[in-house]
């Protein structure tokens, strides 16, 4: 379970989160939305401790994770992985070594169960002839695959998403909002997903936590944010202008 | 209002920032020495990049510092009484003493250090070095310890290479173009010859190496604002290494000769 307790983020003079809290339930799909620069990405690498808050807790399993050292972070860690927004792989590795080194790093796993575990993740992913290509030889939606792959072969408990499709056409978009459901049911991780598209939100989340200029202004069910009379939650949900 | 002192006032602040921010580093990456037998791959990686492939343009820029302090020692001793072996003798000293370690070292903090900004500065602009910490991986231990290690051999090594190409070319200048033998020529790098020298000329270059992977690396971990930032980075560490590089060699001189 991840609680996030009254934490603040200002950069320079910036205030970019303004007394936040909310509870991450296992199993939770949650879907973090909001207009662009209001503090998502910067909310998402809270909660895997790659930003401190100023004020506040972040806690992961009871344990809050801007006050232990770094060594007890990196333990927590082990328990979550992130898919970043343009897939960050090892541009000096090829696809299989970058996800070999996520497993050996992360996992127990013995060297002979290791060639197996890469084999299953990239065809969850359904990217069964990749292994040996480079990170600039493929597609942006295939490093977001790819991307997914390294975060689901170390079996973590969460799974944190940052914009996992945005610049993607409508049929790569779906097809990793599909992956991404498989990966949350079938694996029964907990995911937390940053996203401006609200197919990706219908079809994944259970829920959604809203933020506007810092606050979060909605944190309920999915089904309940299209139902919302907020004028700004109505305008952002039919992608509006005010 | 606008104020005429903001602007020096803002920059010495920053540069005491700078200072800090790598002090840090330097304390985080000491720290992270104890974890390196993980890493002993990388730094091997690293020992090729910085040290082998360094070699070529080691070989042809100390090739021609050697030949032109020949030519030019002779034109000083034109018109000298000043025995001809004496160019042998200055050549040496001056390759082994300032030369060598001094042009290897300017030459590096293009080649080496340009190359370590540009790449640990992309992999942040690009969330590699986040994706390094998802995965428990420190990138201090993993980025950074390995390339100020191998720095730290491999720059002796580029300038004990140096050393003898630099005096091979005051040789071959002599030969060619001046009416010097090897023999003279050899007499005059023997008879001046002072091991010291050398043991100095290398304590300059470990320090150079440290200086610049050191610095490199501390301006590519904290490159922001994506291919502009990898561009300033770089030109940053060229332009600090290069500073750090001409002080040091005073600093080293005032103290050790």
């Amino acid at each position: 379970m991840i609680k996030v307790k009254k934490i603040h983020k200002s950069f320079s003079d910036k205030h970019i989160l303004n007394n936040i809290s909310f509870d991450i339930s296992n199993g939770d799909s949650i879907a973090i939305i909001g207009q662009s620069g209001t503090g998502k990405s910067v909310l998402l690498k809270h909660l895997n401790g790659l930003l401190r808050p100023d004020s506040g807790t972040v806690s992961v399993d009871n344990v809050i994770i801007n006050e232990v050292s770094y060594v007890e972070l990196q333990n927590i860690r082990k328990k979550m992985a992130m898919v970043f927004q343009f897939g960050a792989l090892f541009d000096s590795m090829n696809i299989e070594d970058n996800i070999l080194l996520a497993i050996k790093s992360l996992t127990n796993l013995s060297n002979k169960n290791i060639p197996s575990r890469i084999d299953k993740s990239l065809e969850l992913v359904e990217l069964n002839n990749v292994k040996h290509l480079m990170p600039s030889e493929i597609s942006g939606g295939m490093k977001k695959r790819v991307g997914i792959a390294r975060a689901i072969a170390i079996n973590p408990e969460y799974i944190l998403y940052d914009e996992p499709t945005t610049g993607l056409d409508p049929i790569t978009t779906d097809k990793i909002n599909q992956l991404m459901k498989k990966v949350s049911e079938k694996k029964k991780v907990t995911s937390i997903i940053v996203t401006h598209d609200m197919k990706t939100l219908k079809y994944v989340s259970n829920k959604v936590i809203m933020l506007h200029e810092g606050n979060i202004i909605f944190n309920d069910e999915t089904e309940l944010l299209f139902k919302s009379n907020d004028k700004f939650i109505k305008h952002f949900v039919k992608g509006e202008s005010i | 209002m606008f104020n005429i002192f903001d602007y020096p006032v803002k920059k010495i602040t920053l540069f005491f920032e700078y200072i800090g921010q790598y002090l840090m580093l330097m304390v985080k990456m000491f720290r992270s020495i104890d974890s390196l037998s993980n890493y002993s791959i990388n730094i091997i990686d690293q020992m090729i990049i910085i040290g082998s492939k360094s070699i070529p343009i080691v070989l042809i820029t100390s090739f021609f510092s050697g030949m032109v302090t020949s030519v030019q020692g002779a034109y000083q001793m034109t018109t000298t009484l000043v025995p001809k072996w004496y160019i042998g003798g200055i050549v040496g000293e001056s390759v082994i003493l300032e030369l060598a370690p001094m042009i290897t070292g300017l030459v590096l903090a293009g080649r080496v250090g340009a190359n370590i900004a540009a790449e640990i500065g992309t992999m942040r602009v690009t969330e590699q070095i986040d994706a390094l910490e998802t995965l428990s991986l420190d990138p201090v231990a993993y980025l950074v310890v390995p390339r100020v290690l191998a720095g730290l051999v491999m720059f002796p090594v580029l300038v004990i290479i140096a050393n003898f190409c630099g005096i091979f070319g005051g040789l071959l200048a002599c030969l060619s173009t001046l009416d010097i033998n090897s023999y003279q020529f050899m007499k005059g790098v023997k008879s001046w010859f002072n091991p010291w020298d050398a043991v100095f000329g290398l304590i300059k270059s470990i320090h150079f190496g440290f200086a610049i992977t050191s610095i490199a690396c501390y301006f590519g971990f904290y490159t922001t604002g994506g291919a502009q930032g990898v561009g300033k980075a770089t030109m940053n560490t060229v332009v600090a290494s290069c500073v750090t590089i001409v002080i040091l060699d005073y600093l080293l001189a005032e103290i050790l000769l």
